[in-house]
């Protein structure tokens, strides 16, 4: 008994030890979306390209897409601008953008400016929709199947890793079960 | 005087700020704006993840302070309006997360250690107890031999 006491406080520091290397590593900002596996919220917004034009979650049907949130107030969205240039122009998916707390002048200048990777962009210049998917920093990039589901959220720059390591698989996996 | 003044410079300006709260949001009376104030409290930043969107300036809090205030305009209860911001931003806006097999070591946590505590104590005392028991009494002899002894040492300390 008395022995085994003096190993009382190794075992305790065994087990806060399992627990506390368990979360080494992991990024504390990055928080899982609440939405995956949901449709994507309900909208009605402009289209940043033509102000005429109304877009719905319709927008995410038939077909896998990347909806990639951003705003030219955001400089780590200049950063991964040239990764989305690439995914366009190699026709991986169709990217929808979410112009984000952002106004219509300032957007159309980046785009032209920088290049447009967006099939269509979405004006949300209150950040409703954004509100609404849980976005609380831009850049975020979510992968979304061809039913309109949230498949997962990306938070931060999209680089090469991040696309080849997280979200192509991801992508890959949509297709298939869609 | 100039103590004074500063004094009541200092209790003007907090009135002040109180009154600035309000005035962004009006309440219908004093209960409601504690229930906003306290639901606002035990919510938490997504971005500045230290903080409760009570403190916080960052964009996204504003946002969730606004839904808070609309929410209870529309006659919502505290569950709707913590439950729709969960819905969102996911259970770690909570700074009191729900009891689940995946918080239950978190919950446990203290409850554990106050006992673990409570059965160190409680060992120690019993052994304690125990030891005192266990002493072998003195024999007249040996007690005889101790009262010498005491009584010499004070008749030393005396002279």
């Amino acid at each position: 008994m008395k022995r085994f006491l003096l190993f009382l406080p190794l075992l305790v520091a065994v087990i806060v030890g399992v627990f506390l290397f368990a979360g080494i590593g992991k990024d504390p900002t990055k928080l899982d979306s609440a939405l995956i596996g949901k449709q994507v919220p309900v909208f009605s917004l402009k289209s940043l390209k033509s102000p005429d034009s109304s877009l719905d979650e319709g927008l995410f049907r038939g077909e896998v897409t990347l909806l990639n949130v951003w705003g030219t107030w955001c400089p780590a969205c200049r950063d991964e601008h040239d990764d989305l240039m690439r995914i366009a122009r190699e026709k991986k998916v169709a990217i929808i953008g979410l112009n984000y707390k952002d106004n219509r002048d300032d957007a159309l200048v980046w785009l032209d400016r920088l290049g447009d990777p967006y099939r269509t962009v979405i004006y949300d210049p209150k950040g409703t929709l954004g509100f609404d998917l849980g976005v609380y920093g831009a850049p975020e990039t979510f992968v979304i199947d061809a039913s309109g589901v949230v498949r997962y959220r990306h938070v931060g720059v999209l680089n090469g890793e991040v696309w080849e390591q997280i979200l192509l698989p991801v992508i890959n996996e949509a297709r298939e079960n869609g | 005087m100039l103590r004074m003044a500063c004094f009541l410079l200092a209790i003007t300006a907090s009135g002040f700020s109180v009154a600035d709260v309000s005035a962004v949001y009006g309440f219908e009376s004093r209960g409601e704006e504690q229930r906003y104030q306290n639901l606002i409290a035990e919510l938490r930043c997504p971005k500045c993840q230290n903080q409760n969107i009570a403190d916080s300036n960052s964009p996204i809090s504003k946002d969730m302070r606004n839904l808070v205030y609309q929410m209870m305009l529309d006659g919502a209860s505290n569950e709707e309006i913590v439950e729709s911001l969960v819905d969102r931003f996911g259970e770690f806006v909570k700074y009191k997360p729900d009891l689940d097999s995946r918080t239950l070591v978190l919950w446990a946590t203290p409850v554990i250690a106050v006992l673990g505590g409570l059965l160190v104590v409680a060992g120690v005392v019993v052994r304690s107890r125990r030891a005192g028991t266990a002493a072998p009494a003195l024999s007249n002899e040996e007690q005889a031999r101790i009262d010498k002894m005491l009584g010499e040492r004070n008749q030393g300390g005396n002279a």
